[in-house]
This record gives C-alpha cells, sequence and structure tokens, in this order.
C-alpha cells in the first residue's frame, strides 16, 4: 500500500511517527499552513512558521524516506485577528515557492465579515498563483459553513476541480460531491469522520475525487488513520487498485494541478509487501 | 559568458538555459524582477548535482543558477546587500542555500554575515555546508569558523565541502576535534575519518 496523506501537520509530530508512517506505506505528504494552538500575535510569528514548512520540516521529512510538501495559507481561526491580517501581505513570497502546491488552510471558522475578506483575498491569490485550493470547514455550525463555502468559491470563478472542500462528514458530503470540487475527510479517532463511515461513504459515493486523510496534528490524532482506512477498504470489498487510487492517485491528482508535485525517486515497492503480512491491521511491524 | 553559466551549460536544457538568460536580463535591467525569479530555478533549471559523484553536500544544477542571477544584480553596497538579505530571509531552504552559494561571488563585504550564522544555527546539513563556502571561510571569525567546522563533523557533513580548511586549522581547532574523538571513543561510537584531516595536519 503506498500512501500520500494529503493533510498532516507534521510539525506537531514526532521522528517516531515518521518511522511508523514510513514502515504503513507513506511516501509522501502535505502540511497545511494552521493555526498552533496557541494565538500568534505577530506576522513574524507567521513567516517562521512558513519557513519551517518550506525548510526544516521537508529536510526532516527526508531524513525518513518521506517527501514533505505543504500549503501555505492566513487559517480561518486567526484570520479575524487584526494583529495577523498583515500576513496576507507577505503570502504571494511563499506561494512561489518550489513545495506549496495549494493555497490552504483557507474557510470559515466563526463565519465573521473578517473571515469573509480574508477567504475572498486568499482565493484570488490562489488565481493569481495558478495553485489548488484546500478549504478548511468549520467545527460548529459545520452545514451552513461548507454551503457558504461553496458559495464563496463559486463566486471567485476558480474551477471547482482545483478546489478541496475538507473535514466532511455524512451531512457535507453530498453538498460538495454536487458542487464538482473534491472532498476531503479527516479520519480521526474519536470526532470527525472514522474509517468505518469512511468506507460507508465510499461506498456510497464512489472513489472519484476523494480525499482521505489523517490531518494529524498537536490534538488527539493518529498518522497512521490513512493506512488504517486502507485496510478497512480491503476488509469491505475494495480492490487494491480502489485503495491505491484513494490513497495515492488521488491526491497525487489534485496535488499535481499545482505543477509542483516532486516525486521523482520514491521507493514505492516495498509496502505492498508489508501490507500482504497484514502489518498495517495490526499496528505491528 | 560567465564561468558559471558556461558550467551550467552542460547542465540545461534548452528551455531552462532559455528561461534562465532571459531571467539574467530582465534582472540586469530591474532588480525587483529576482524575486518571483529565484524561488522558480529549480523548477525550470533542474536540481540535479553539478558533480553526480559528489557526496549530497556540493553544488547542484539550482545553485549555480540562483548564484548567477545574484551576480545579475544591478546593485552594489548597502542596497545589494539588502536585497540579498531578503531572498535569504524570505528564502525556502533550496534558496537560502543558493544565496549562500553566491555570497564570495558579488563583492560584498562583512555584510551579509548574518546570513552565514544564521545558517550555521540551523541543524539543515545543507545549509550548514553552504555556510563554510568562501565567503563563510573567509570572513568568519576564527571561533565561529572553528564552531562551524565541529557542526559538520557533528551532522555528517565530510569536511571536503568546507572551504579554507588546510589555511585556517589551527591549535585550537586540533585541540577540539581532538576532544571530540575522545568522547565519541569513550561513547564506543565511531570517528569521522575525515577527523585527522585536522587533529594531524602534517598527514596531507
Amino acid at each position: 500500500m503506498r500512501i500520500f496523506d494529503p493533510h498532516i501537520h507534521m510539525t506537531s509530530r514526532t521522528t517516531d511517527d515518521y518511522e511508523a508512517m514510513y514502515a504503513a506505506g507513506v511516501r509522501a505528504l502535505v502540511e497545511p499552513a494552521f493555526w498552533l494552538g496557541q494565538p500568534r500575535t505577530s506576522v513574524g510569528s507567521f513567516t517562521d512558521y512558513f519557513d519551517g514548512l518550506v525548510g526544516w520540516e521537508p529536510f526532516r521529512a527526508g531524513q525518513f524516506g518521506i517527501r514533505h510538501h505543504c500549503t501555505i495559507a492566513l487559517n480561518p481561526k486567526e484570520a479575524g485577528d487584526p494583529r495577523c491580517r498583515g500576513v496576507l501581505d507577505v503570502l504571494p513570497r511563499y506561494l512561489a515557492k518550489d513545495g506549496v502546491v495549494a493555497v490552504g488552510e483557507i474557510g470559515y471558522d466563526a463565519m465573521t465579515p473578517e473571515e469573509d475578506s480574508a477567504f475572498a483575498a486568499q482565493l484570488r491569490l490562489a488565481v493569481e498563483h495558478d495553485l489548488p485550493v484546500l478549504v478548511h470547514t468549520p467545527h460548529r455550525d459545520k452545514a451552513l459553513g461548507t454551503r457558504r463555502s461553496l458559495e464563496m468559491v463559486a463566486e471567485s470563478g476558480i474551477p471547482p476541480g482545483r478546489v478541496v472542500i475538507d473535514h466532511l462528514n455524512e451531512v457535507t458530503v453530498g453538498l460538495v460531491h454536487d458542487s464538482g470540487c473534491w472532498m476531503g475527510f479527516s479520519i480521526y479517532p474519536d470526532t470527525k469522520m472514522d474509517e468505518e463511515r469512511m468506507v460507508r461513504l465510499l461506498g456510497e459515493y464512489g472513489t472519484d475525487r476523494m480525499l482521505v486523510n489523517s490531518a494529524a496534528d498537536w490534538g488527539r490524532s493518529d498518522p497512521l488513520k490513512t493506512a488504517r482506512t486502507g485496510a478497512a477498504m480491503l476488509a469491505a470489498g475494495f480492490t487494491e487498485d480502489d485503495v491505491d487510487k484513494v490513497l495515492w492517485r488521488n491526491p497525487v491528482a489534485f496535488y499535481g494541478q499545482s505543477g509542483r508535485l516532486d516525486l521523482g525517486g520514491i521507493d514505492i515497492a516495498e509496502p505492498t509487501a508489508t501490507y500482504a503480512g497484514n502489518s498495517v491491521l495490526r499496528g505491528e511491524r | 559568458m560567465s564561468d558559471l553559466r558556461r558550467i551550467l551549460d552542460a547542465h540545461l536544457t534548452e528551455s531552462g538555459a532559455q528561461w534562465l538568460d532571459a531571467a539574467a536580463e530582465r534582472i540586469a535591467a530591474d532588480a525587483g524582477a529576482i524575486r518571483p525569479l529565484f524561488p522558480a530555478v529549480g523548477r525550470h533549471c533542474g536540481r540535479a548535482p553539478l558533480d553526480p559523484a559528489a557526496d549530497g553536500h556540493g553544488w547542484t544544477v539550482d545553485d549555480a543558477g540562483r548564484a548567477l542571477l545574484l551576480t545579475c544584480l544591478p546593485l552594489t553596497g548597502p542596497a545589494l546587500a539588502r536585497e540579498v538579505g531578503d531572498l535569504y530571509r524570505y528564502g525556502d531552504a533550496a534558496e537560502k542555500r543558493g544565496v549562500l552559494r553566491g555570497l564570495h561571488l558579488l563583492g560584498l563585504g562583512d555584510e551579509a554575515l548574518p546570513l552565514v550564522h544564521d545558517a550555521l544555527r540551523t541543524n539543515d546539513t545543507r545549509l550548514i555546508a553552504a555556510a563554510l563556502g568562501p565567503y563563510g571561510a573567509a570572513r568568519l571569525d576564527p571561533h565561529a569558523y572553528r564552531h562551524g567546522v565541529l557542526k559538520c563533523v557533528f551532522t555528517g557533513v565530510p569536511l571536503a565541502a568546507v572551504a579554507g580548511l588546510r589555511e585556517r586549522r589551527d591549535a585550537e581547532l586540533a585541540r577540539m576535534f581532538t576532544a571530540f574523538a575522545r568522547e565519541r571513543v569513550a561513547a564506543g561510537r565511531t570517528v569521522p575519518a575525515d577527523v585527522w584531516l585536522v587533529t594531524d595536519p602534517e598527514e596531507d
């Protein structure tokens, strides 16, 4: 099983995680810029963070055989803080970088006017820089937030095929499916979505435009949820090819639209053998 | 044609060479043009090592391309140092490395030394190696240079990648390396072979 995790916050994870991810078949990932739990109070905190996403973290991932890319944006949770608005002015410098494969995470947290304007401004930046977009949907009032996000995307004129709407669930997936945008699912230990529910949604909506991620960060989360979802798919009767499409080819196709994915020379031969021994299912090696 | 451009000729595709020459021309006419061009060098020119036999800490095609673009900047003195400093400050790891590679070609004084110090504070071995190029080797004070070299040994950067070692190695560096080797041996760990390059300066 070769795995591309399209959304994981490695800055918050340990080298043990990198080793376990490699053993489970993860060979590439995208780390979206998001908040750090503790609100930031200046633009400098953001630029240092962005520098890590295009500097130290790809280097660290490389030590463990994993190709690291990122998305850059002013996230919705901090978009309403006047001390952070200046981040919008430095984004163009980062959106020109090799490792930056989308604008994100943008979208809504509390659906305020400030969030509206940051969302719209960053959709314009995505068009200017010819980059796909990663849209975070809010935890609270998710259905309305998803609908308003889709309206915002439609107004921006960006083609829906260049947008992923993330953190979907049973209630919000249908809207996004009909919009032509890609559908992102964050498989969590006990909140957003779990493996079994994900498998049911794949049965219902098919495997096109579907992206499965662990969204692992500093909260309770599991960087191996992508592999566990692949195992659950196989157990439910999906083929190896279906799993490969959802866990590898789909994220490659979506972020590949940036023209900046660099997957040359990745060793992806071994994981299939690992899978055949069921080590992923049992979580041991 | 400059030396760098001549070296690059063997490594560039036709479209890569065209892109680089056009970029160089635009920067010569307008310094600000370098800001969006500098990050894009790898995408257009490639990232392979210039010497495929080298260990991974040597110059790459994008390093040489970026160094070449720096030499095209129509700026001098403080204005040049400021532009180069910003390219480093807002650069990703590859851009930072490109700046460090080109510093000795720009006719700068000590203005760019803070960039070298910044790179030596990282743990990214590609940056550490590039920081100890000809500019850093010529301008770092003895203490900083010695610690830079010792950091190379600690982080696995081969000393062959370090500029100026033959001229700048001294008794204090030999003492530091001997202490390092003693610690490694006490811990039952191996000592990198190139440590002797410094501890036994007679053995060239």
